[in-house]
């Protein structure tokens, strides 16, 4: 996107808070400005509950000096804000300062991935409320048994500029959209839930593409079709994913192990593995922070470095991992764009984008014919992974049995659990379907938004955590 | 702090005739250090402050916040959530809070010890920490991270219908994420210790704990499925707990979205179970005078041996039910409004410790970790199923260690499946206290 406004902050006065950073002897310091706006509306019980509205905006500084990292941040912009926070994060700076050293900035633009046609903060407010009362009433019209829907609404205005003493100085205007139903459904087994999102860096043109009644049909079939959810298997089964949300799979069975904090402290499964097998030849994971509107992609990560595609896993062989400044700084290479922080108030660490898998060769629907019992899952609502092990959780929200190579009854919701590498090593069919889902990922308290995608596919085993005999 | 009353108060006494304001304002002093193999990793240190308006009005209401104490900037949020309010479904029963009578429990949660404490001797207490972890057992291969965290918290609550309160508290933490390894096994344990100034901290103990955790599941290995009894360690206990609060929310109560909704007065656990949220009990971590909308927290019973007793409720959400608030407001920050939420839960405790009610189930399973409780457990219809790794018991006592299954139930069995609470208890960071807790009959999923 183009920028229109004024600057974030006079890169003279950024000039003078870095050479300040640098005074006690810091090898490199950053400046890191944001200025966030975002909007929220909440539908809940039939109501508009509440439209609530943000602004957020300062700056984190922070200093390197070997092996250790100062930072502090402010929420006061000015000159004497900025050069206080310098102060506060080069104190780690403990040995004294080599003098003085001054810094030339030189701006950079980077091309956004996403376009944004229709300005969120340009909509009236009562047509983004109208929205929330659409998806209501579709939910509760699909059957009398939808006893509760909530709806979400939110957009958010990010703006940075990030500035760093190798005299880089970059921004990028960053707009997301977003949208969610969740509907509980009642009948005689009790209660159940479904839940369906809209979510892209893109502006209000999200809801042309995407009709809200369909977010709230699937929303409100998914609770409905699990009243008559028996409980799922408990024990090893073949499980096809259908494409989509089955991302998670490889955002907890791998991603996460493959970001380099993990690796340069010997806390992943996937340590000295590079050109290795991994997986099955069938995989090849992708990285890609410039893919077009989704819901990870940005111009620049939060330390200035254009967003990049980067291949994980080449037909099962393991090709690198994902590195942010410090670490690619430590190993003599350069970042691979995967800088990520929540706000002003976080110091950046690895993180994935858009984390996806491409698709293969096989039909879906031959997939599951295929297939003479087992799972198939065609919504999965999130996971954890423990990268040190390898061993990670993730949970079903839709699922069906498999039986004769037909999908059955519904499932009940579950988790699954299973080793990232003996997993990926499982997977024999590899649809020629592919969709994407977005997410939201913590990791060390912070959270940023990040897209997962897959096609259709078949892992031969993995324990299904439900309650009946396998 | 009185700047942050007078600050909120300022704000709220802007309220137009017919028109209810809140201002909740918010400042935090934090502290971070990390250190890695003997050096300071990272350390940030910085303040931030925010406040949040709301305005309530013809039974609308509107939101908005401003990260910043800009006086200014406070009162475009103010006509910015006005505005918002004019687009909200009207509905008599939203309203802000007013004074019940009910008078504040004086607490001790500010230490000025806490300010006063050098950060070179906080940087000491890790790189303590992750020496102690490092020579405490051959087998820890890796401390990935040692960290020393605190924070002084100040907050203020003022309302055009006469709330005007404000409160303080300091709190810090040391812990250590750890890796051991013997041959190609791996396992991680995390250990730690808090309190609300430095002094209260046991390095020690933390670092027995890390040490502890990680070394005791080497060797594990996936086990056959199975239905059995299980021992819940107590951080997973203080888990389930929280799970469980989410539930008896009177909010989700009345928007028919709880598995207890109109079952006030049933059984629905064990006679062994009593559950109670206490935040003026100055022992628990989330122990505070006042909620968010500014009440003077209280005692709330939820289940009186295995009978549903009580909901918690914020000022909306017991309006909407038609009975008053049990100051369970809780927000996330200025930059949200209050929800329903509890602060310091605990079962009451029973009379057996963890070596006991181990040796009282005979064969089962003692859970160590969960994980994916966010994934795997559904508050609307009670379906837990969540993975999990502890230590097999037999014949009374623990035995080899085991990874990579699930346990699954669901919440209401569970809670008619308690056959003993422990005495152990333990007040843990988070809003709920650990005893070990047994429970018959889960569905283990292994190979």
């Amino acid at each position: 996107m183009t920028e229109t406004e004024t600057p974030l902050v006079d890169p003279a006065a950024i000039e003078r808070t870095l050479a300040t950073a640098l005074a006690r002897g810091g090898e490199f310091a950053e400046v890191f400005v944001e200025d966030r706006r975002s909007t929220g509306i909440s539908l809940d019980d039939r109501r508009v509950e509440e439209l609530a509205s943000g602004r957020d905006r300062g700056a984190g500084i922070r200093v390197v000096v070997g092996e250790t990292t100062g930072f502090a941040h402010t929420a006061d912009l000015s000159e004497r804000g900025l050069l206080a926070a310098a102060e506060a994060a080069a104190a780690v700076a403990r040995s004294g300062g080599p003098g003085v050293r001054t810094v030339a900035l030189e701006g950079r633009d980077v091309p956004s991935p996403s376009t944004v046609g229709s300005a969120p903060e340009s909509v009236p407010k009562a047509t983004k409320v109208e929205l929330l009362q659409r998806a209501d009433e579709t939910a509760r019209a699909a059957s009398g048994s939808i006893v509760q829907v909530s709806a979400g609404y939110g957009d958010s205005r990010r703006r940075i500029l990030v500035a760093n003493s190798d005299g880089l100085l970059v921004g990028d205007d960053q707009v997301r959209t977003r949208f969610s139903v969740m509907c509980v459904a009642s009948g005689d087994t009790g209660m159940q839930t479904g839940y369906e999102s809209l979510a892209l860096t893109v502006g209000f043109e999200l809801f042309d593409r995407f009709a809200v009644e369909d977010t709230a049909r699937q929303a409100a079939g998914r609770a409905l079709a699990k009243l008559a959810a028996r409980p799922a298997p408990s024990g090893v089964v073949p499980v096809v994913i259908k494409s989509g949300t089955g991302g998670i799979l490889f955002h907890e069975a791998c991603g996460h192990g493959l970001e380099a904090d993990h690796i340069v402290k010997d806390a992943s499964a996937y340590r000295g593995r590079v050109g290795q097998l991994v997986a099955s030849p069938l995989v090849t994971l992708v990285d890609d922070g410039t893919y077009s509107d989704q819901w990870g992609s940005s111009a620049i990560d939060d330390e200035g470095k254009a967003a990049q595609r980067n291949v994980l896993i080449h037909d099962g062989v393991l090709t690198d991992y994902m590195w942010d400044f410090l670490r690619a700084r430590k190993e003599g290479r350069s970042s691979s764009g995967n800088g990520r922080r929540q706000s002003y108030q976080h110091l950046p660490m690895v993180r994935m984008t858009n984390t996806y898998l491409l698709a293969g060769k096989d039909d879906p629907d031959e997939i599951v014919a295929q297939t003479p019992y087992g799972v198939y899952v065609a919504k999965l609502g999130g996971g954890q992974v423990n990268t040190a092990t390898g061993d990670f959780v993730f949970g079903m929200t839709e699922a069906y049995l498999i039986e004769n190579g037909r999908i059955t009854e519904p499932l009940r919701d579950a988790n699954l659990i299973g080793n990232g590498p003996d997993v990926l090593s499982k997977i024999d069919a590899v649809g020629n379907d592919f969709d994407m889902c977005p997410g939201t990922c913590g990791k060390d308290g912070q959270s940023v938004p990040v897209g997962c995608g897959q096609p259709t596919l078949r892992v031969t085993g993995v324990t299904v955590g439900g309650t009946a005999g396998a | 702090m009185p700047e942050l009353l007078d600050l909120a108060k300022r704000i709220a006494d802007s309220a137009r005739p017919g028109e209810e304001v809140e201002a909740y304002v918010s400042r935090h002093r934090d502290t971070d250090i990390r250190v890695y193999q003997g050096d300071v990793e990272s350390l940030s240190s910085a303040e931030s402050a925010g406040i949040g308006v709301r305005v309530v009005s013809g039974g609308r209401q509107g939101f908005a916040y401003v990260g910043n104490l800009d006086e200014n900037l406070a009162r475009e949020a103010l006509e910015e959530a006005r505005d918002n309010a004019g687009f909200a479904s009207p509905d008599e029963n939203v309203g802000l809070a007013t004074p019940d009578g009910v008078a504040a429990q004086p607490l001790e949660l500010w230490r000025d010890t806490l300010a006063s404490f050098p950060t070179a001797d906080k940087i000491a207490l890790a790189l303590d920490l992750e020496a102690r972890v490092r020579a405490g057992d051959p087998r820890i291969r890796q401390v990935v991270s040692t960290d020393y965290g605190d924070g002084q918290a100040e907050s203020a609550v003022a309302t055009s219908t006469g709330i005007a309160v404000a409160s303080r508290r300091t709190n810090c933490y040391l812990s250590a994420d750890v890796v051991a390894g013997a041959g190609d096994d791996t396992q991680t344990g995390v250990g730690y210790t808090v309190g609300r100034a430095p002094d209260e901290l046991d390095v020690a103990e933390a670092a027995g704990d890390a040490i502890e955790r990680a070394t005791r599941l080497l060797g594990a290995k996936k086990p056959k499925s199975a239905r059995l009894d299980v021992v819940l360690d107590r951080r997973v206990t203080a888990t389930l707990l929280a799970i469980l609060s989410g539930t008896l929310s009177g909010e989700e109560v009345a928007k028919g979205r709880s598995l207890f909704a109109g079952r006030l007065g049933e059984e629905v656990a064990t006679t062994s179970i009593t559950l109670v949220d206490d935040p003026t009990n100055p022992l628990a971590f989330g122990a505070t005078v006042y909620d968010a909308e500014g009440l003077a927290c209280r005692r709330n019973a939820l289940v009186e041996s295995g009978r549903l007793s009580g909901f918690l409720y914020d000022t909306y959400s017991a309006r909407l039910a038609g009975t008053v608030s049990t100051a369970s407001a809780v927000r996330a920050g200025f930059k949200s409004t209050p929800g329903v939420g509890a602060r310091a839960l605990s079962l009451v405790p029973g009379d057996v410790d963890q070596e006991a009610m181990i040796a009282g189930i005979g064969n089962g399973l003692l859970v160590q970790e969960v994980s994916g409780v966010h994934s795997g457990v559904n508050r609307v219809s009670g379906d837990f199923s969540v993975g999990a790794e502890g230590l097999l018991i037999r014949d009374g006592a623990l035995a080899e260690p085991v990874r990579e299954i699930t346990i699954a139930s669901t919440l209401q069995r569970m809670l008619l499946h308690v056959l003993a609470v422990g005495s152990d208890i333990e007040w843990l960071p988070g809003v709920a206290s650990g005893v070990s807790l047994a429970i018959a009959d889960v569905a283990m999923s292994g190979s």
